[in-house]
């Protein structure tokens, strides 16, 4: 038996040498997330949005599907997805009443149901015509209509809060515009993603389409699909917020990231987002 | 006046020797700016004067906070763990490469290959947004290079090792 397991591996290492330097590798097997036995089931593959010109090939793949057997099925439980616990905290926060004005979230918007729909179309732009991620239209409620603090991009209140409010549109697609006024912030997104930073000079795309499904060393490289925002990651056991995840990144390549909440970062957050246009909200995701 | 001119004469003399000891150091080793790009995308000279060691050479291949090569090729050969595999297999690197233009491409890779993935690993400018490591605070180029001369000509050795 461990023999022939032992042989079966040499196979696969010979294959894979004698295989040429494909860069992407598309996952072979894309199952649902089926969560709590089919309450909740979610494609983890989508037709790849027209604006990519085929730049990831015919389709776009949930993060889910590079992740190991044990890290996916705690997203198909809701017991066990550490994430919920946090949720839960930002349920608790929409109904407490914070700030000098008496308000509690849930004093203007009711139910936390109300969100239904909201993180499939983030970031967006708002009435002034600047790009918003959720958590400019968070603190914004909270300092200028609830007379509260302002969060830290990503303190713990303000992560159970946009887990929270993206759960609600668990299963949604994701449907972010890039055209009209979001065009100048898409474009100055894409610039972002293509450029190479650091001393490393690694641009997004180096990695998560040129070679998305390839090893770097024990980390199987996904498309870098933000649909599972915020998430629960294993490694850090923690919840991390995208901004937090594209500075950590950044960071790799031995670069200065920008600011988490700057400009550009809602520039790329609202380019990768779009890339992923058609993939569903996972609201409260668990990733390696 | 005799002391200010002893003491210009012992500055002067002091900055020959300094001078004489720093040439004589660049005679041995070659800077990352002053590398010379040979026909055919090569590097002719040794970076550090000094002969490659194999041995040094595969520990800094596979140590993640030297070369960690290992983290984007295989080398069947190697024993380290969850070899990557975002380049191409370097098994039989040096049947296909000659000396000269493995240090080209371990030195400066996108120099050889423009659209490489590869991190160029004795380059010091040209960066942008460039880090101090990999704390996330702003660094001042010049850089150091990823890796020194020695280091180079050691992985070089190392990888004129796997033959076919």
């Amino acid at each position: 038996m461990t023999k022939a397991i032992r042989s079966l591996g040499a196979l696969g290492i010979s294959l894979a040498l004698t295989l040429p330097a494909l860069a992407e590798t598309a996952p072979t097997e894309t199952p649902d997330i089926v969560i709590d036995g089919g309450a909740v089931t979610l494609p983890t593959f989508a037709d790849a949005p027209a604006h990519l010109e085929g730049a990831l090939g015919d389709k776009i793949y949930s993060g889910w599907v590079f992740r190991d057997a044990e890290t996916r099925a705690m997203q198909e439980d809701d017991f066990a997805n550490p994430s919920m616990a946090f949720v839960d905290q930002g349920i608790e926060a929409w109904n407490t009443v914070d700030g000098t004005e008496g308000k509690s979230c849930a004093s203007c918007h009711n139910e936390i149901e109300s969100m239904k729909g909201v993180r499939a179309v983030m970031p967006k732009v708002n009435a002034a015509g600047e790009l918003w991620s959720m958590e400019n239209y968070i603190n914004d409620c909270r300092t200028n209509r609830m007379g509260a603090e302002a969060w830290k991009w990503s303190s713990q209140p303000m992560e159970n809060m946009t887990l929270a409010i993206s759960l609600q549109s668990r299963g949604m697609p994701v449907d972010v515009a890039i055209d009209g006024p979001a065009k100048p912030f898409w474009e100055k997104g894409k610039e972002i993603y293509y450029t190479r930073y650091g001393q490393l000079e690694l641009s997004c795309a180096n990695c998560h389409q040129q070679n998305y499904g390839q090893m770097i060393r024990a980390d199987h490289l996904s498309q870098g699909q933000t649909n599972g925002f915020p998430v629960f990651r294993i490694n850090g056991a923690g919840t991390v917020s995208l901004h937090e995840r594209f500075s950590g990144c950044i960071r790799d390549t031995r670069a200065e990231p920008f600011e988490q909440g700057s400009q550009e970062f809602r520039d790329l957050e609202l380019y990768v987002a779009s890339r992923g246009n058609g993939l569903p909200v996972e609201g409260a995701s668990v990733r390696h | 006046m005799r002391f200010w001119a002893a003491a210009i004469v012992r500055f002067i003399a002091a900055s020959v020797i300094a001078g004489a000891v720093i040439w004589g150091a660049a005679q041995a080793e070659v800077a990352p700016a002053d590398v010379a790009w040979g026909e055919g995308n090569v590097i002719a000279e040794s970076l550090s004067g000094t002969p490659g060691n194999a041995g040094e050479g595969a520990k800094i291949y596979a140590e993640k906070s030297l070369g960690n090569c290992v983290a984007c090729h295989v080398v069947s050969n190697s024993d380290a763990d969850f070899q990557g595999n975002v380049g191409p297999s370097l098994d039989g690197a040096g049947s296909r490469w000659t000396e000269e233009q493995l240090r080209a491409i371990v030195a400066d890779a996108k120099h050889v290959f423009p659209d490489s993935v590869m991190p160029s690993f004795y380059k010091t400018s040209g960066y942008v947004r460039p880090g101090e490591g990999f704390t996330g605070k702003p660094a001042q180029e010049p850089l150091k290079p990823l890796l020194n001369a020695q280091q180079i000509e050691d992985v070089v050795a190392y990888l004129a090792t796997q033959k076919e």
